[in-house]
């Protein structure tokens, strides 16, 4: 029968099959009543296995060769080649939840591993094995702070330097519960501390901070954002990410009761695919989201890995159930570890101090140049910035994306340029772009 | 018996497990001297070193400790892990389209037209008439469409609906989605056959109605035949129907949920069309609409441009909003586009055909009862006296991974199965092999089984009462 390469079945098989069910046709086995059957004509042409790559490549060849200066939360980090020659192992790649932990040691230790790298980076005791991304980290947490905190608070403060894309994600999270959220100043790139103190009280659930910004600077005060929505009883939830916080004061050092953000490492500019993080406090253990890998004995006293706390999740606990988290990201994580691992802590180090120096040259850089000023923000900022322009931003980006750049226009006179080590090579011809265009 | 051996490790002589990364390389690099004054930054940064061959001799053999569906069969019912065409990554790893997701839309017309083929697709074989890719997995699907069912309760003047009822054989992720939507949840029981029961629908559908969730085939693996009179129910009351995709494999070119009634549902591409969802996932959960729900999905979606010239990104009228940060898991839609683009009709309507004669086969060849049916892609199995989770164990040391053990509940020591069309004749009777011979093992066999596993049983138990979640934690008891 089979009719499709990935069915082997044999005619033998088949009829053999058959014959062992009962039916002479395999039509007899489908008990769809005659009024909801469908007759099986999609209009979708089967093709041989080169047709379908030329066929996406074709397509994805209509892609505009432009070199990306973009970020704003989503970042283009060189994924070492051992990574993928590792992670595409199909023992890893075609493997399932680890339902049976005695044949899924090897997995279960990777992500085991994966939350002992984000422990170290985040500075708190528990991280979970993947949430989908950083917006739907910060709206587990919003839930999160719902469930633990004991009194009415409803508010949920949102700086508004955040994406709105991010802010958007929360909204819908929190749409069905007794939750607002709340947009709080920004001076000059980070939280307003006044703005905070004004607007936080106690309605406020959870205090949310990212360091970098979204904007690129580095929030400096994040202990005395801490302390402000503690003083208040709120959770304080952090967003940073994998590679800032391989220099940066660990967020939970600083106070931060969650943390959330986008792995970063692991993956290739895969068009906003990647992996969320999350990690907390001891005391919230059994209320976070998602899978959780524990370590165990097996019967023979050795040491073992697990799944563990699943009496949180929705195969046990349905609705009361700490998330709705199934499949999940784990096969980012494990790429997210190896990364990790294969930088370790020197090459973190060094990566997150080009992050640092890259922008300050390149904003120096084009400060230097009529028409443009940047950065915007007197601070220390992470792989971006904010740039004044003269002339309108989107005009300015719209000439450099004819030049083969694409840059962000984020007002109406500010563009925002990122600047890794995956794009630093063509900084000197984005300069003379930009030189080009502005004058 | 032949086996496909997960037991490479383990012996009684040899290395019991790979010691962890920190374990074999220690940790601890100060971090001084940066570019940043000291008050911003951490002292020291504790974390492992391996050296690259080091590091790949590490990963490989976690890989060799791991069972996987290119090293053996997976048939873990309403789960449907099942082969990937390894040409697929291939397609996913296309460097053009690697495209930083803020990218203006006239700039990636490769990527949008990807998009807008799968979207067209993934509607074409729902039956819907429009689907968003934003979700990035199963259950951020049905979440979603929550959140669409309460918008459009909304613009219509009901927004009191606040119930959402589900069939007590309903997916866990249901009544936890709807739950994170807001919603109360009504479970209601199935009848005697494993179905809905139309009186029970009946008194549970009212007023308060937002949704009725309900997979079809359901998790027993049997076909919902009154579907026409149960949309009708629910919509004479006002609510909306949705479809849990989790069991779309069995349907495939054989019924749509658009035409059966339903107004939502979400597709498990990475079950239905098998994108490898490695240790769990990635996978992704598009949403498909009928008409009068468009205007209500996720923003931003793809459309061809007026004039026939391109592919363009819009915003719905009344969209919900995001439910991801950026465009959802691209790599695994781009698999799934390739994987429908290389089957076709031919194949799809081949999928379920062989997916449906592999269940009803496996199934002949069991010793077990096997309580509901007819059954399409996937059945219950009952262990009887035995407990479900020992015939599990002990399957394991046939060199097979088992089935999905204990679930649905109204199945006593349920084993749901399901082989999935990527099986042979052979694996099958290698799978009946293994449930046959587990379930007539000595009960010291089962009670103590796996005996030939990496590792062999774990206290579970212990491991929740006494949480050890990292390698940190680990050092300190």
């Amino acid at each position: 029968m089979s009719g499709s390469p990935y069915a082997p079945n044999t005619e033998t098989d088949t009829s053999e099959m058959l014959d062992a069910v009962g039916v002479s046709d395999v039509e007899a086995l489908f008990d769809i009543p005659e009024p909801v059957r469908f007759d099986g004509d999609f209009d979708i042409e089967s093709r041989s296995e080169p047709a379908v790559l030329n066929m996406v490549s074709d397509m994805l060849g209509n892609n505009d060769d432009l070199t990306e200066f973009l970020g704003r939360g989503y970042y283009d980090h060189y994924v070492p080649s051992v990574v993928d020659r590792l992670s595409l192992r199909s023992e890893f790649l075609t493997s399932y939840t680890q339902y049976q932990p005695e044949v899924t040691q090897g997995f279960l230790q990777a992500l085991f591993e994966y939350q002992s790298i984000l422990v170290e980076l985040t500075g708190l005791p528990v991280a979970n094995a993947s949430m989908y991304d950083a917006a739907s980290g910060l709206a587990e947490a919003a839930l999160l702070a719902s469930r633990i905190r004991d009194a009415d608070g409803t508010d949920v403060l949102v700086p508004e330097y955040v994406r709105e894309e991010r802010v958007s994600v929360l909204e819908n999270y929190v749409a069905g519960h007794d939750i607002n959220v709340k947009r709080v100043g920004t001076a000059d790139g980070t939280l307003d501390i006044d703005a905070l103190t004004a607007a936080v009280d106690e309605d406020t659930l959870m205090v949310y901070a990212e360091s970098p910004t979204t904007r690129g600077t580095i929030e400096e005060h994040l202990a005395e954002i801490g302390e402000i929505a503690h003083e208040n009883d709120a959770m304080f939830a952090v967003a940073s990410d994998p590679v800032a916080m391989s220099i940066l004061e660990a967020p939970g050092d600083l106070g931060a009761d969650v943390v959330v953000g986008d792995a970063v490492l692991g993956m290739p500019n895969a068009y906003g695919m990647g992996l969320g993080i999350f990690a907390t406090r001891d005391d919230y253990l059994r209320h976070v989201p998602g899978r959780l890998i524990g370590i165990g004995e097996d019967q023979d006293g050795k040491r073992a890995f697990t799944l563990t706390l699943q009496t949180r999740e929705q195969h046990i606990r349905r609705e009361r159930a700490t998330s709705n988290i199934c499949t999940n990201q784990a096969w980012v994580a494990l790429r997210t570890a190896i990364h990790a691992a294969s930088l370790g802590p020197d090459g973190l180090v060094d990566l997150a101090e080009q992050m640092v120096e890259l922008p300050r040259d390149l904003a120096a850089q084009l400060d230097a140049l009529p028409g443009i000023e940047a950065p915007v923000h007197d601070r220390h900022h992470f792989r971006e910035f904010v740039a004044r322009t003269e002339a309108p931003a989107s005009e300015i980006a719209a000439d450099l994306e004819d030049e083969g750049f694409a840059v962000q226009a984020v007002d109406d006179h500010e563009l925002q340029f990122t600047v890794t080590e995956t794009n630093e090579h063509a900084v000197d011809d984005l300069l003379a772009a930009v030189e080009e265009v502005v004058a | 018996m032949r086996h496909y051996d997960q037991a490479r490790f383990h012996d009684d002589e040899g290395p019991e497990y790979e010691p962890l990364l920190s374990e074999k390389f220690g940790t601890e690099q100060a971090v001084e001297d940066t570019p940043l004054p000291d008050e911003l930054t951490r002292d020291s940064l504790e974390l492992p070193a391996p050296a690259e061959p080091e590091l790949s001799r590490h990963y490989v053999r976690l890989s060799q400790q791991n069972y996987a569906i290119e090293t053996g069969p997976y048939p873990l019912g309403s789960c449907t892990m099942k082969f990937n065409p390894p040409f697929t990554e291939d397609v996913a790893a296309d460097p053009n389209g690697m495209v930083h997701p803020d990218r203006p839309g006239e700039t990636i017309q490769g990527n949008l037209e990807l998009l807008y083929t799968l979207q067209e697709y993934l509607a074409e074989i729902g039956g819907m008439d429009a689907v968003t890719l934003q979700p990035p997995a199963g259950a951020a699907g049905e979440f979603t469409g929550n959140r669409i069912a309460a918008a459009y309760h909304e613009a219509n003047g009901e927004g009191h609906r606040s119930e959402v009822v589900v069939p007590d054989t309903a997916h866990g992720t249901n009544p936890a989605s709807a739950a994170m939507a807001g919603y109360d949840v009504v479970e209601i029981p199935s009848g005697d056959d494993g179905r809905v029961e139309l009186d029970a629908l009946e008194a549970a559908v009212g007023e308060d109605t937002a949704l009725f969730m309900l997979t079809n085939p359901n998790t027993l693996g049997l076909f919902e035949r009154d579907i026409e009179d149960i949309a009708e129910i629910v919509h004479e009351a006002g609510g909306l129907v949705y479809y849990d995709g989790a069991n779309l494999n069995a349907l495939l070119g054989r019924a749509r949920p658009g035409d059966m009634g339903y107004d939502i549902m979400h597709y498990n591409v990475h079950k239905t069309f098998a994108t490898p969802h490695g240790g769990g996932g990635p996978g992704a959960g598009p949403v498909g609409v009928v008409d009068e729900l468009t205007e209500f999905l996720p923003t931003p979606q793809v459309r061809e441009q007026d004039d026939g010239d391109g592919y363009e990104l819009f915003e719905p009228a009344q969209t919900i909003g995001k439910v991801h940060n950026y465009q959802g898991n691209w790599l695994v839609l781009i698999k799934a586009m390739a994987y429908i683009a290389r089957l076709g009709d031919e194949g799809l309507c081949a999928t379920s055909a062989n997916a449906v004669l592999n269940a009803n086969y496996l199934a002949t060849q069991i010793d077990l009862d096997i309580p509901f049916e007819p059954f399409h892609h996937e059945f219950v199995a009952s262990a009887g006296d035995l407990d479900a989770s020992d015939m599990a164990k002990r399957m394991l040391d046939f060199g097979v991974h088992p089935p999905t053990t204990k679930w649905p509940e109204i199945v006593s020591q349920a084993l749901m199965t399901e082989p999935t069309e990527g099986e042979s004749k052979e694996t099958l009777d290698l799978l009946a092999e293994a449930f046959n011979a587990a379930k007539t093992s000595d009960e010291e066999a089962l009670s103590s089984a796996p005996h030939r596993t990496t590792a062999r049983r774990i206290d579970q138990a212990d491991a929740a009462r006494n949480p050890r979640l990292s390698w940190q934690a680990l050092e300190e008891n």
